[in-house]
């Protein structure tokens, strides 16, 4: 897939209490994540690129094809596009399978992906002769993603595909979100409010606040934008990118080797060479003067402070460089004030990092 | 025993039910969903005949199909015939009748079928027509099978509609109840019971299949 293919929209419409303003370009690969608050506009921008949503007014250009522009719209039935809503909406009066094939029968292309290829990666092999009713709510998803994909979509819209089930559920559907995009070679538009899936599957992200577009871009530089109040919350990380260099078979550690240097995770987490991305949240990176003497923190790296936080909150989130990396850490205003710290300044950063992606996708990695 | 009527009455209930069964369908889904103002007024008037008496819209239904009635005088000059005291004016009568019969159970099958399924579906590919056959209509056919049982069975009973719309002429509208009637009339006692006990047993029999097949598919 060349780079310059694109999705292009620009959407704008009203309804009592809400108002969506939003132009934005997405790239037609790899996994891109809107993020923002519920309310924010996440489900109705996705409701209107599938041509469920008629908005005032309306644009939006696939790969330089025109789905939508003033006085057209393509009827949502026409539009290549795979649809993954929050409840699965199976059909209750099919089988698993006859659930599967309805795409299937009426895809446009005949390029698209196998079915016995989807049933295997999404594991539903044992599913396929079972009503709707008697699966489990991870199952039903699984069976509602396969639908979804196999009527040869040119983009996949996933709406929050995971919010209405458990951590356990959760946990059996990610590995497969994970592969999806490189084993299909589909590109994902992926809505979440949860910042540890978007961490895991994104490369590519867009922060909505109240309906507007407050930022877009490759997912390691917008989340460390400190000017973005809605990524500024509890939860707010950094995700860098590295290899696995090396392992301390003694300690169960496994040695990470990234741009900026080399990080120890717990656990033996691949094999040499593997691809790793690691999320690292504000609030597990402290920032020290001097390299301390002792500490039961295993990473300290010298980084350089780069932006501070313009508030007058308790607390503050600190911009660090990082070879070519980029962290954010959450430090208290008093702690800020009395080491003096300023942009421009080296310090140590004491790390506790966490492997979001393993290497088994380590070839998802763009 | 002159199985004449019976056979009338069963044919007329067959025609009657494959008729309304055609006509709920676009009646029923424009209900089930319209936003439109004029809903709750279609809606009385597809419920009028389970209120009024037979013979209120057997005499209006006798007025409009007439020979010299709006729709009589049109259909007379059409064909060369007159509607009323004819099997199509039967017909036409028993689909008036029979209607809510028809309409109701088909609309509420209708409202249960989720707009969130339908949009499924369009997203999958299908236009709103495919949706409505692969979705929609297999999903409210229990709908439909409670729609059809009511209205044959409706239609076998009715009397007074017929009385004033069709008369008593034999082979043409003679229907099983007009028989019964005309039997209790003459004092036949006997026959009159034998066909009453045919038109019972068979309704029973009929409304009980119906609830049984309901209860399975609400299990299924």
């Amino acid at each position: 897939m060349s780079g310059n293919q694109q999705i292009r929209l620009r959407y704008a419409l009203a309804r009592s209490g809400f108002a969506l303003d939003i132009a934005a370009e997405i790239p037609l690969q790899g996994v891109t994540g809107v993020y923002g608050a519920s309310g924010a506009g996440k489900t109705t921008l996705l409701r209107c690129i599938a041509g469920l949503e008629q908005a005032d007014e309306g644009e939006l250009v696939v790969d330089g094809q025109r789905w939508q522009g003033p006085g057209y719209s393509l009827p949502a039935n026409q539009r290549e596009i795979a649809y993954v809503f929050q409840e699965p909406r199976l059909f209750s009066h099919l089988t698993v399978r006859e659930n599967i094939e309805y795409g299937w029968r009426r895809r446009r292309r005949d390029d698209g992906v196998a079915i016995d290829a989807v049933v295997q990666l999404l594991g539903l092999g044992d599913l396929l002769q079972r009503r709707p009713a008697g699966l489990s709510g991870g199952e039903a998803q699984r069976v509602a993603i396969a639908r979804a994909l196999l009527r040869s979509p040119r983009f996949v819209l996933m709406d929050e595909p995971l919010a209405s089930l458990d951590d356990a559920r959760k946990a059996e559907i990610l590995p497969f979100l994970e592969r999806l995009p490189a084993e299909l070679s589909l590109p994902v538009i992926y809505v979440s409010h949860n910042i540890d899936e978007i961490c895991r599957l994104c490369d590519h992200l867009l922060v909505l606040d109240d309906g507007r577009l407050a930022a877009s871009g490759a997912l390691q530089s917008v989340l460390v934008d400190l000017n973005i109040p809605a990524l500024a919350g509890d939860e707010a990380s950094s995700v860098i990118a590295g290899t696995i260099a090396g392992f301390d078979a003694e300690y169960e550690l496994t040695e990470i080797e990234f741009t900026g240097g080399r990080l120890w995770l717990p656990g033996i987490l691949g094999t040499k060479g593997d691809a790793l991305r690691l999320r690292i949240r504000a609030s597990d990176v402290s920032l020290n003067r001097d390299r301390a003497v002792r500490s039961t923190i295993l990473n300290l790296l010298e980084v350089v402070i780069e932006d501070v936080q313009d508030t007058r909150g308790p607390t503050q989130l600190v911009k660090l460089a990082v070879g070519q990396e980029r962290l954010v850490a959450r430090i208290t205003r008093r702690s800020l004030e009395e080491l003096e710290l300023q942009p421009g300044d080296t310090v140590v950063a004491q790390i506790k990092a966490a492997a979001v992606r393993g290497p088994q996708t380590g070839e998802a990695e763009k | 025993m002159d199985l004449g009527p019976l056979w009338l009455s069963v044919q007329l209930a067959t025609v009657t039910m494959l008729l309304l069964l055609l006509i709920a369908t676009p009646l029923g889904w424009w209900l089930a969903w319209t936003r439109s103002p004029m809903r709750p007024v279609i809606q009385s008037v597809v419920a009028l005949p389970i209120v009024l008496p037979p013979t209120v819209m057997g005499f209006y239904l006798l007025v409009l199909l007439g020979p010299a009635g709006a729709v009589g005088s049109w259909w007379l000059e059409l064909t060369g015939s007159a509607l009323t005291f004819s099997f199509t004016g039967l017909v036409i009568a028993s689909c008036i009748y029979s209607l809510p019969f028809a309409v109701q159970p088909v609309m509420s099958a209708f409202e249960s079928v989720r707009n969130s399924d339908l949009e499924a579906a369009w997203t999958l590919g299908a236009s709103h027509r495919d949706a409505f056959f692969s979705i929609a209509l297999p999903q409210s056919l229990r709908g439909y099978l409670n729609a059809a049982v009511l209205t044959f069975a409706h239609t076998l009973g009715e009397f007074g509609v017929v009385l004033m719309v069709g008369g008593n002429i034999p082979g043409e509208t003679r229907v099983i109840a007009i028989d019964i009637y005309d039997q209790v009339e003459s004092l036949n006692y006997a026959a009159a019971h034998q066909l009453s006990m045919l038109l019972l047993l068979f309704a029973f029999f009929v409304l009980l299949a119906m609830f049984v097949i309901n209860r399975r598919w609400r299990t299924t």
